[in-house]
């Protein structure tokens, strides 16, 4: 008790720095994946081939290295300007850890939303271009609305994934729940102790997101 | 003629990759005076020494990625730095050679668990004294004082000292006790202070310009302005004292004041001044001589 109450500096921002993190890329990788699932099963070739490009590339290529690319490599190319985050390291940073979270989990996303069309029975599809839909009309109030019924359990997964995902951006000037070990060990307490409290942490923020998945799961079964 | 455009590009960007790597090592010129191996060494009443007598060889625990104080080359494999030197010039007066030492490369967050654990028989690594730790293991020493100080570009003058930092982009390890200061005494504000994974990409930033100043112990930085002086320089204001010690196992009274010993003819010997010139020195910033602390 005594290291999380010595240490509640720590403990409370990186929580909510964390919390941040999580938000941001979470709503981020929800609307890049589902473009991309779109695009995965759009009749237009050149689409559906950049979808699976995407996939193909960056698909559980390793986070830190995402991490790492955007925190050397890319300030090389010199496309921003660190004056454009108002010369604050912090921003620039945060900035870029949500746009490597948001790239990673997209991919993730992109083939949950994808199984989820494919439950889909090709009936529906088919019928609603009968009855003179677009494409766009035909994916957005038919297939995707039953697709979503059926990915709830992996999407679920996958946010949680990434929920723990983002203690990586600690190697990379963002601090959360990820750094709180660096500094303890640093200030000679226990790290044990302490991890176990960041481990339990973590344990409270997944809870609501399974309640919500339960939840979800309740209100949209049907009978098949 | 498709396959003849993809071997071109495999080339080129073979080419590229190779180019990237960093040139010269430390170490070098003046190198570190090699030491007379002991013989009939005895110490009495130490386990981790009849340890060492029983297994024919010295484990010692080191940095692999400090260059000047503990640094690997990532080709040779090869151990350099003033710690490593350090650690050297111990085994040799205990007995042992550098062909009947096995270096270790551990990280500052394991040191105390593996000297507790006996995985190495004494640790040389940038290792600060102080009393918490002191409750786990025991030291040796000091056998050098350094203190947190900063490292800048050349061709910066107006970084003078840890009241100038006010403004400027600040990079240190994440939650080293460095960066925690800075943090805590707001010498810069919190939005100008990037934390990173280790000193080696602090000093990249720095070269880059994404950064201002990189902060820790004087003698690490003097390492990385030694390995390229024609670049960066360190200011020379220390603003702590971190005394490094020779981390031990705690109970080991016996070949604690044999090390003190050891450390304490070197001082007073003039070995000490030859294994920092070879090393730390070539930085071009003077040292001054510990005084040995024995408990």
């Amino acid at each position: 008790m005594d290291v999380l109450l010595d240490n509640l500096d720590l403990y409370g921002p990186g929580f909510l720095n964390t919390i941040e993190l999580f938000l941001i890329a979470a709503a981020g990788s929800l609307v890049l994946g589902t473009i991309l699932a779109m695009l995965r099963v759009s009749p237009v070739p050149i689409f559906r081939a950049a979808g699976t490009l995407y996939v193909t590339v960056v698909r559980n290529t390793p986070l830190t290295l995402v991490f790492f690319f955007f925190a050397f490599a890319f300030p090389l190319l010199k496309i921003v300007d660190a004056s454009d985050f108002g010369g604050s390291a912090a921003r620039y940073y945060f900035t870029f850890a949500v746009i490597s979270l948001t790239l990673y989990t997209s991919a993730f996303v992109c083939e949950v939303v994808r199984s989820g069309i494919n439950t889909v029975p090709v009936g529906q599809a088919e019928a609603s271009r009968a009855l003179g839909l677009t494409f766009g009309q035909m994916l957005g109030s038919v297939v995707l609305p039953q697709a979503t019924r059926a990915v709830v359990p992996p999407m679920v997964s996958t946010m949680i994934a990434l929920l723990k995902n983002t203690t990586i951006a600690a190697g990379f000037s963002v601090f959360q729940a990820g750094s709180i070990s660096l500094n303890l060990s640093e200030r000679g307490e226990n790290q044990l102790v302490g991890l176990l409290w960041v481990a339990l942490f973590f344990v409270i923020l997944v809870i609501p997101m399974t309640l919500l998945q339960r939840s979800l799961e309740k209100r949209w079964s049907i009978a098949r | 003629m498709r396959v003849r455009t993809l071997a071109v590009a495999l080339l080129a960007g073979g080419l590229a990759l190779t180019a990237c790597g960093k040139e010269g090592t430390p170490g070098g010129s003046t190198p570190a005076p090699t030491q007379q191996v002991a013989t009939d060494v005895k110490v009495d009443g130490s386990e981790t020494f009849k340890k060492i007598q029983s297994r024919g060889k010295v484990v010692i625990g080191v940095k692999e990625d400090q260059p000047g104080l503990g640094y690997k080359d990532p080709t040779s494999g090869k151990y350099s730095g003033f710690d490593v030197e350090i650690a050297k010039l111990i085994a040799a007066k205990l007995g042992y050679g550098d062909d009947k030492i096995e270096y270790k490369a551990i990280a500052s967050a394991g040191r105390e668990q593996a000297l507790i654990n006996g995985d190495v028989d004494y640790y040389v690594g940038t290792y600060t004294i102080n009393d918490k730790r002191k409750q786990q293991v025991g030291f040796a020493g000091p056998y050098f004082t350094a203190g947190q100080d900063l490292l800048v570009k050349k061709a910066d003058n107006s970084i003078t000292g840890p009241e100038t930092l006010k403004g400027k982009k600040v990079c240190s390890v994440t939650g080293s006790t460095p960066i925690q200061k800075v943090k805590n005494e707001g010498l810069t504000e919190a939005s100008n202070i990037v934390e990173l994974q280790n000193y080696s990409q602090c000093v990249q930033q720095l070269d880059q310009g994404a950064v201002d100043a990189v902060t820790t112990d004087d003698a690490i930085l003097k390492g990385y302005a030694a390995q390229e002086p024609e670049k960066f320089k360190v200011v020379g204001k220390p603003f702590s004292k971190e005394p490094y010690g020779v981390g031990l196992a705690k109970d080991d009274k016996a070949l604690r004041d044999k090390i003190n010993d050891i450390l304490e003819a070197a001082i007073s010997g003039g070995d000490w001044e030859k294994i920092y010139a070879a090393t730390l020195g070539k930085s071009g910033s003077p040292a001054t001589k510990p005084v040995l602390e024995r408990y």
